[in-house]
Formats: structure tokens, sequence, C-alpha cells
């Protein structure tokens, strides 16, 4: 294998390890914020205990998230020379930013997050949690409006075939960015949602029957729910702002080999990139069209008039409908959920089983999202700037294929410790005796949850 | 703003200054709690959950340090910074392999069944170990200006073995202060060793060096500059000296002068550090690279000057105040 290719593998691989971690973080960040406030404001010790299985739950996934984001910041270096020669003068001083306001912020303020709750006062515990969550969103502002830039590059000037920075307020704000921040908080949301309902469902099934676990489940439930649909309507609005941006991502997204009015959406297909054609259509004619234009005979572009210049087209198409589908059936599961949380104390059990066969798939939507989106800016690494051809490392392709091989067996054996911690952590939660000072009565409890 | 006036030689020798106090502040800081992984004994006696304790309210932000550092080489000196890590390839693999293992063991001991801690513990040891031998061996090489021969190798090897025993040396002393009894009586004999691991290290690391570069044994050996520069060992010994003096008074009394062997380490590692940076100016990677060869664009790096002016100080401020907010022994530092 050529070292291009195998870069491109390990690179992959990084990234997609790592935004498992912060996908959680971000919005569980929030999350420990509304129970930390929640926990103030109420006399009752269970938004606390909810507050102190979640931290633990936070601080693992930061770790995670931390030590796979430093590999990232090395590989710039080791494997894309090309990105910062060329279009280091942007995307410098970004990563510059995101570690300076963000990085430093998170990590000093977990500290007191996690060990400072006796030591310090109440309202600067407060505060911390508060702190630790606004820079996680730092964060992410800081590397999407990268990203974004790399997808809808704007506010630079090209000398010599390097890029030099014109309006630094064009850059950060390019057309495509708060389409992707608000999508990737969304989508994060989502992730933390599902994920604390799932583990709560788990506790639930493993005979934990306290408040904790029933709350948590609750409020993760109608988070979801009140999200879902806002990521769908965010979402396509992002699709909307690619169309016009990148068509050549929206034809691939789509199956959409020839320019057409009236293009049908393709509920499956099978691409051939080779015939140029897709086999085994399912479709709804005119539905693309109606999606995209608004109008059922709008016209399309199709992959045909970008030949040479459009990304692989099967992974980013069915990328796109496994994010899509999990969308559909997160909206399912959350309403249906939310329904009986209306009606009834507890969920029937084949409904906290769903949930917990649930508890990952904002990963999986998340990671599907982001292969569409970053495969399909293929072949460019800078849209129309840079290719990524252009960018790799002259290294020789075994030592990457050394590097490449640690990295996958590392990651998998720290994904499947991952998930085993969490079950740990579920169990020995569920050990934990309840909560029983005679303060705290029924009617405190209903306070708490009202 | 006074930014936009900066001259490019300015904004270089700011730069390599930020970069500097990037690389050395992280040197202290993730330098003892990379120490007390190696120093974590195999056989639990004890003092595990109490060494983990020490570090932990402080080790995410003290890992930053280096992202701030590599960040900085990135945005700042791109062409040094892909020079470097490509020539450096497998030694920065190996090296966040070791940063991997041990910082996600620190999180995951505390959340495992007992008797799978011992196994983390394990890997946090052996993550830390990798790291700190990676991290010395890499300073090595980059020394030699990038060299791959045996003779470069030799000195990698020899700077590794240097840079772990200063890590397990502050390390050390970071116990001494944080912790007491039985334990505290352990760091202190560890930390003596560490005073004469040092003293070897950083004489045999001094001699090397002068062999390396022309013109950094001209810089050390002609009058005025040599005279100026061989303050820096002199000094760094003798602190030395005087670290291994408290260390064998501390024993009889636990008080207010635990925390002095720390501040002697700290400073024998900005001594070290100026001795290098000095030797080197103004190469970015010595004998290969100057600033001025590998800088940036000026106006992008003014756009983060900005921000950095801001920032900075707000980073050291709360810093300290974490540092103060768990200052004091450890009494039962939980991870709630």
């Amino acid at each position: 294998m050529d070292v291009f290719l195998l870069s491109r593998l390990q690179f992959a691989l990084n990234i997609s390890f790592h935004i498992l971690f912060p996908t959680i973080t971000m919005a569980l960040g929030w999350f420990l914020f509304y129970f930390k406030l929640r926990s103030n404001l109420s006399a009752h010790p269970v938004w606390m205990r909810i507050y102190r299985f979640w931290v633990k739950v936070f601080a693992l996934s930061f770790a995670l998230g931390v030590v796979s984001g430093v590999t990232m910041s090395f590989q710039f270096g080791t494997n894309w020379p090309g990105f910062m020669e060329r279009v280091g003068n942007i995307a410098g001083p970004l990563l510059g930013y995101e570690v300076l306001t963000a990085f430093f912020l998170e990590a000093t303020f977990l500290g007191i997050m996690l060990f400072g709750i006796h030591r310090v006062p109440n309202w600067l515990h407060t505060l911390s949690t508060l702190v630790v969550a606004l820079g996680t969103t730092a964060s992410a502002f800081w590397i999407l409006a990268l990203n974004s830039w790399m997808q809808t590059p704007q506010g630079h000037e090209i000398i010599d075939g390097v890029a030099y920075a014109v309006s630094w307020k064009e850059i950060i704000f390019n057309p495509s960015f708060p389409y992707r921040f608000f999508h990737m908080m969304l989508a994060s949301g989502l992730t933390a949602s599902f994920l604390i309902a799932g583990l709560s469902a788990y506790r639930l099934l493993l005979g934990d029957n306290k408040r904790a676990p029933t709350l948590a489940f609750k409020t993760a439930t109608y988070t979801a729910a009140v999200l879902i649909p806002l990521q769908i309507f965010v979402g396509d609005l992002h699709g909307l702002n690619t169309l016009e941006h990148q068509p050549q991502k929206v034809a691939a997204m789509e199956g959409i080999w020839e320019t057409t009015e009236g293009a049908p959406l393709l509920l499956f297909a099978i691409p051939d990139e080779e015939e140029r054609t897709n086999k085994l259509e399912i479709a709804i004619p005119h539905g693309a069209s109606f999606i995209l234009t608004h109008d059922i005979n709008g016209r399309l572009q199709g992959l045909n008039d970008f030949e040479g210049e459009h990304p692989p087209v099967a992974p980013v198409f069915y990328s796109f409908r496994i994010m899509v589908g999990m969308g559909m059936l997160m909206l399912l599961v959350s309403w249906i959920g939310s329904t009986y949380w209306l009606r009834q104390k507890q969920l029937p059990s084949w409904l906290n089983k769903v949930f917990i066969s649930m508890t990952f798939s904002g990963w999986v939507a998340t990671l599907a999202g982001w292969y569409v989106t970053e495969i399909g800016r293929q072949p460019y690494l800078v849209s129309g700037v840079l290719k990524t051809s252009e960018a790799v490392t002259q290294i020789p392709a075994d030592n990457v294929l050394i590097s490449f091989v640690l990295y996958s067996a590392i990651y998998v054996f720290l994904l499947l410790a991952y998930l085993r911690t969490l079950m740990v952590m579920c169990r020995k939660a569920s050990d934990v005796e309840e909560y029983s000072r005679p303060e705290f009565t029924q009617l405190n409890l209903q306070q708490a949850e009202s | 703003m006074f930014i936009d006036n900066l001259t490019t030689e300015s904004l270089g020798n700011i730069y390599i200054g930020l970069l500097g106090l990037a690389i050395l502040v992280y040197a202290i800081l993730d330098g003892y709690d990379l120490g007390i992984g190696v120093l974590l004994p195999i056989q639990d006696e004890g003092h595990n959950d109490k060494m983990i304790a020490s570090i932990g309210p402080y080790w995410d932000a003290n890992e930053t340090w280096l992202v701030l550092a590599v960040g900085i080489l990135l945005i700042a000196f791109p062409a040094a910074h892909s020079e470097l890590l490509q020539s450096l390839y497998l030694p920065a693999t190996v090296m966040l392999l070791g940063l991997i293992l041990r910082g996600v063991s620190f999180d995951f001991r505390a959340k495992v069944i007992e008797h799978q801690k011992q196994q983390w513990d394990l890997t946090f040891k052996l993550g830390s170990l990798i790291t700190t031998l990676a991290q010395g061996y890499m300073l090595g090489i980059y020394v030699t200006g990038l060299r791959s021969d045996i003779w470069a190798q030799g000195f990698a090897t020899l700077s590794a073995v240097g840079v772990t025993a200063a890590y397990v040396f502050i390390g050390a002393c970071w116990l001494v202060a944080k912790t007491t009894g039985d334990l505290r009586t352990k760091a202190i004999v560890w930390a003596k060793y560490g005073v004469l691991a040092l003293v070897i290290g950083i004489a045999a690391v001094s001699l090397a060096n002068l062999t390396l570069h022309e013109n950094v044994r001209q810089l050390w050996l002609s009058a005025p500059t040599g005279l100026v520069l061989s303050a820096i060992p002199v000094l760094a010994f003798t602190l030395l000296g005087i670290g291994y003096l408290v260390l064998q008074r501390l024993p009889e009394v636990e008080g207010a002068g635990d925390k002095l062997p720390f501040f002697i380490a700290a400073l024998v590692f900005t001594l070290c550090f100026s001795a290098f940076a000095l030797s080197y100016y103004p190469y970015v990677i010595p004998g290969q690279m100057t600033i001025s060869e590998t800088l940036s664009n000026s106006d992008s790096l003014k756009f983060l000057l900005i921000g950095a002016v801001f920032v900075v100080p707000c980073i050291l401020l709360y810093t300290v105040m974490v540092y103060r907010i768990f200052s004091g022994k450890l009494e039962s530092l939980r991870y709630h």
C-alpha cells in the first residue's frame, strides 16, 4: 500500500475514534451543568446522585478525547505536511485559538469539578461545571470553523499556491459554518441523551430501582424528543447550504449521475462508479428535487458534470442513508418514550430494551454524518484550493503501516475497555444503597422532579 | 495596537519565547506526573491510590502544555514542525501510544473492579515509562540536529535515560510535598537517588553536547559568553547539592520544608532548559533551521498574538488558582 492511502486510513481511524468522545462530552457538559443547577435548587440529593454518576462518565470520555486529540495535533506534521505549508496561515491561528481558549479551560476546571467538591465553595463548583461546558463548546466552535473553512473556503487570497488571510471574520463565519456548528452541537446533544437514556435503562434492567436512573432516563428522553426535530430541521438547512456551495457532494449523497429535472429520492440503490449508474433503485419520483429545491421539477446537477472532481459515490451515498435512518429511529423512539413517561412512572420492559439497544445510536449517526461531509469533500482537502494528494508526507510507507497497525490495536482495545467500564460502572452504581435519610420524604422527591 | 507594529524579527522571538515557555512548563508539570507514573510500584503496597490521587486534579491540564507546545511549533514554525515530526515519526508514535495508555489508565483504574485495578496500574506505569523514554530519545536526536548515525543514537539513548531520571526526581519531590508518613519517607529516598542520577545525567549530557556542534562548543568555551554560560551548570549542581542536604534533613520533621525539594527541582529544570535554549538560539532545529527560515506569515501570527496576550495570563492565573485550591498535604482526595 502506498503512503497516501495509509495516511488517509490512519487519519480516518484516528479522527473517527477521537470524535466519539467529544461528541459525548460536548453535550454531557451541559447536562452536568443542568444536573448541578437542579441540585442547587432542590433539597433532594437525587440530582447530586445523578451528577456524580455522570461526571465519572464525563471524566472517562474526556480522558479518551484528550489522548486521542493529542495524537491528532501530531498527525498534521507527521502525515500531512502539505496542509500547513499551503493553508497553515489560516488553519494555524484557528487551531491556536482552540488550544488557548478551550483546552486549558476544560482541563483545568475539570480538576475542580472532579476533585474540588469538598474543597471549594458550592458556587465555584457550579461555576467550574459551567466553565467546562463552555470550554467544550468553544473547542467545537474553533475546530468546526476550521473544518467549515476547508469545506467552503472564503476570506483568503492565494499567492504562489499559499493561502493568506484577508478577513478573519469571513474565514471564521464562512458559509457552511453556522449550519455545521448547530448540526454538530445537536448531534452531540442527541448522542449524550441516548447514552444517558441507554445506560439508565440498563441500570433499571439490572434491578436498580432507585430514583436517580429513572429521573436521568426521563430527562434524557425528553431532551432527545425536543432535539431531534430541531436536528432534522437544521440538517435540512445544512443540506440546502451544501447544495449551494458543494453541489457535487449532494449529487453523491443522492446518487444523481446525470443532471436531472425532477430527480427521484433514492431510498435504496447500489451506486456503480465504473458504469456511472445505480443498480437496484428504490425511489420516490421527484423526491430529491422536492426536498432540495422545494419544487418537484427542480433541476439538480449530476455527478457527470464533475467528472474527476467529485467524491467516491458509494461511501457518501450509504453513509447519508445510515445517518438519516438513525435520525428517524431516534425520532420514533424518543417520542414513544416521552409519551410513556408523560403517562406513567416507568417504561414497559420492551421499550427499556429498545433504549438499551439505542445507547450508542448517536455515535453511529455522528460518524455516518462526518463520513458524508468529509469523504464528500474529496478529492480536495480544502475545496478548490488544495487536493488531499498534494498534502501527503514523503516518509516511507512502512513507517505509516507500523503506526497504523499500532493505533488500530490500541483503539480497539480502548473502545472495548471503555464499553466494559461503562457496564461495570452501571453495575457498581446499582449496588449502592438508595439515599434514605428521613428528611427526604416522598414530598421532597416530587418537588425535585417537578 | 502595538502588535501591528511588530517586526518579523520580534514576532519570531516572541513565538520562540512562547514555545520555550510551553516546553519548560510542560517538562516541569507533566514531568512530575510522568515521574510518579514511572515510580508507581508494580506490587501495590497501599501507596498507589495516594500516589495517583496526588496528581489527580492536575494531569489533564499538565498534558495540555504539550498540545500548546506542539501547536505553537505547528503554527509559528510549520516547516520545522513537519521536518521534526517526519524525522521522528516512529519515536513520536511510540510516545503518543505511551501517553494514550497512561492517560486512560488513570481514569479506568478508578472505575473498574478491584482485581483489574492492578492491571491498569501496570499500564499506567508502562505508559509513563514509554513516554519519558521516547521524549528523552527525541530530545537527544533533536539536539544532534536530527542525525541518525550510531553516535546520535547513543546520545539519544543517554538522553532518554537522563530525561526519565529527571522526571522521576521531580515526581519524587512532588510526592514529598504532597504526602505523609511511609510514602513520604519512601519518596525522600527516591528523590535522593534522583539527585544522584541527575548529577551524573546533567554532567554526561553537557559533555556530550559540547562534542556535537562546533558553534556551541565555541560559545561555551570562549570568554565572555562561556563565563556567563558556565554559571548555569555551576548553579544547577549547587542547587542539587542543597536539594540533597534538604532531603537528608527532611525525615525528622514534616512541615513547610517539604515543598522545598520540588521548587529546587523546578529551578534545576529551568536552568537546564536555559542552557539548551541559549546554546541553540536562534536555531529552531539545531544546525538546520533558524527562526527566520521557518517563521510563518506575520499577519496570521499577529492575529493569534492578539488573543494570546489576553488568554495566556488568564491560563497562568487559573492554573495557579487550581494549584492553590489543592495545595497542602493530601488528605483524602477522593475521586467522586
